[in-house]
C-alpha cells in the first residue's frame, strides 16, 4: 500500500482520480497525509543536531509542559513517561533524551478531538535529561526539561 | 505476521482514554545474541490512529522505544460506536493494522 502511494504520489495523480481508491479503502486519507519518517531527526547522535533537524533548535522553555515521570528508573528498558501541554494550539510533541545513542525518541502529531497528551515507554541508555518538544499552530517550539536516573541501561546487552 | 495491536478506547463523560499495545521487538541493532552475533535494528517507524478512516494522530518513531510499546493518548467529543484503527509500518517494510470500536 505504501509503495502504490509513493507511485500514486510520484506520477502527480490528482484527486480525481484518487477519490474512487478512497471509497474502497484501499487508499485511507492517512495514507497520503502521513508524513515521511524525519530520517534526520531520528538519527542525529547529538541532541542539539536532533533539535535543529526537528526544527526546534530556539525552543522556548515553557512551564505549561507537565512531564510525568519517575526519579529513578530500575530499569532503563522501560520509561514511562508521560507528557501534557497546556499550551494553546498544540499541534505535536517529541520527546528527547539527551544522552541516548539518538537522543529523539519519538515526535506525535494530533488533530481533530486528540488532546495535547501522550504517554509513552523509553528505553534509556543512562541517567540523563529528557526534554518534552511541544510544537504549537503558528510554528513555535516550547520545552520542557526532567531528569530521569537510570540504574540499568536499556540499550546494550 | 506480525502480532495484533492491542486498542482500547473507553469514554468517561466527554473524554475518551485510548490505549494502543503494538507488539514488536523494537531491536535497537546494537544487541547481541547467545551467540555474540548483533541482531539487525528492526522497529517502528511510523504509526497513524484513524477516527472513522480520518487520520487524528501521526507518529514517528526511534528505536529507542521500548519493546512491545504501549501508548496513550486522549480525546474529547468520541462518540459510542466510532471506528478507531491503527496502522504501523516498521523499518523493513512489514506492516500492521487493527481495528476497535469505542466504547
Amino acid at each position: 500500500m505504501f509503495e502504490l502511494r509513493r507511485k500514486l504520489l510520484k506520477g502527480g495523480a490528482s484527486a480525481a482520480l484518487l477519490s474512487p481508491l478512497i471509497g474502497t479503502g484501499l487508499l485511507a486519507p492517512s495514507r497520503l497525509l502521513a508524513a515521511e519518517w524525519n530520517k534526520n531527526a531520528f538519527t542525529a547522535l547529538t541532541v542539539n543536531d536532533a533539535l535543529k533537524a526537528y526544527g526546534s533548535a530556539n525552543a522556548i522553555e515553557s512551564r505549561d509542559i507537565v512531564i510525568n515521570a519517575p526519579e529513578i528508573a530500575e530499569n532503563g528498558a522501560k520509561v514511562e513517561v508521560d507528557i501534557t501541554s497546556n499550551i494553546a494550539n498544540t499541534r505535536s510533541l517529541a520527546i528527547f533524551a539527551d544522552k541516548n545513542p539518538m537522543p529523539l525518541c519519538s515526535a506525535i502529531e494530533f488533530s481533530g478531538p486528540v488532546l495535547p497528551y501522550v504517554r509513552a515507554q523509553l528505553k534509556m541508555a543512562e541517567t540523563t535529561r529528557i526534554r518534552a518538544v511541544a510544537k504549537t499552530a503558528d510554528g513555535k517550539s516550547h520545552v520542557a526539561f526532567r531528569e530521569i536516573k537510570v540504574t540499568l541501561g536499556g540499550c546494550g546487552g | 505476521m506480525a502480532d495484533r495491536i492491542k486498542i482500547r478506547a473507553q469514554t468517561q463523560g466527554e473524554i475518551t482514554d485510548i490505549r494502543i499495545l503494538m507488539q514488536h521487538p523494537m531491536e535497537t541493532g546494537q544487541r547481541k545474541d547467545d551467540q555474540g552475533q548483533r541482531l539487525p535494528m528492526r522497529f517502528i517507524q511510523t504509526f497513524t490512529v484513524s477516527l472513522n478512516g480520518k487520520p487524528i494522530i501521526d507518529g514517528q518513531l526511534n528505536t529507542s522505544i521500548s519493546k512491545n510499546p504501549l501508548f496513550a493518548f486522549k480525546a474529547r467529543g468520541m462518540k459510542i460506536g466510532d471506528k478507531l484503527s491503527v496502522a504501523w509500518k516498521d523499518n523493513l517494510g512489514e506492516q500492521r493494522q487493527d481495528e476497535t470500536t469505542v466504547t
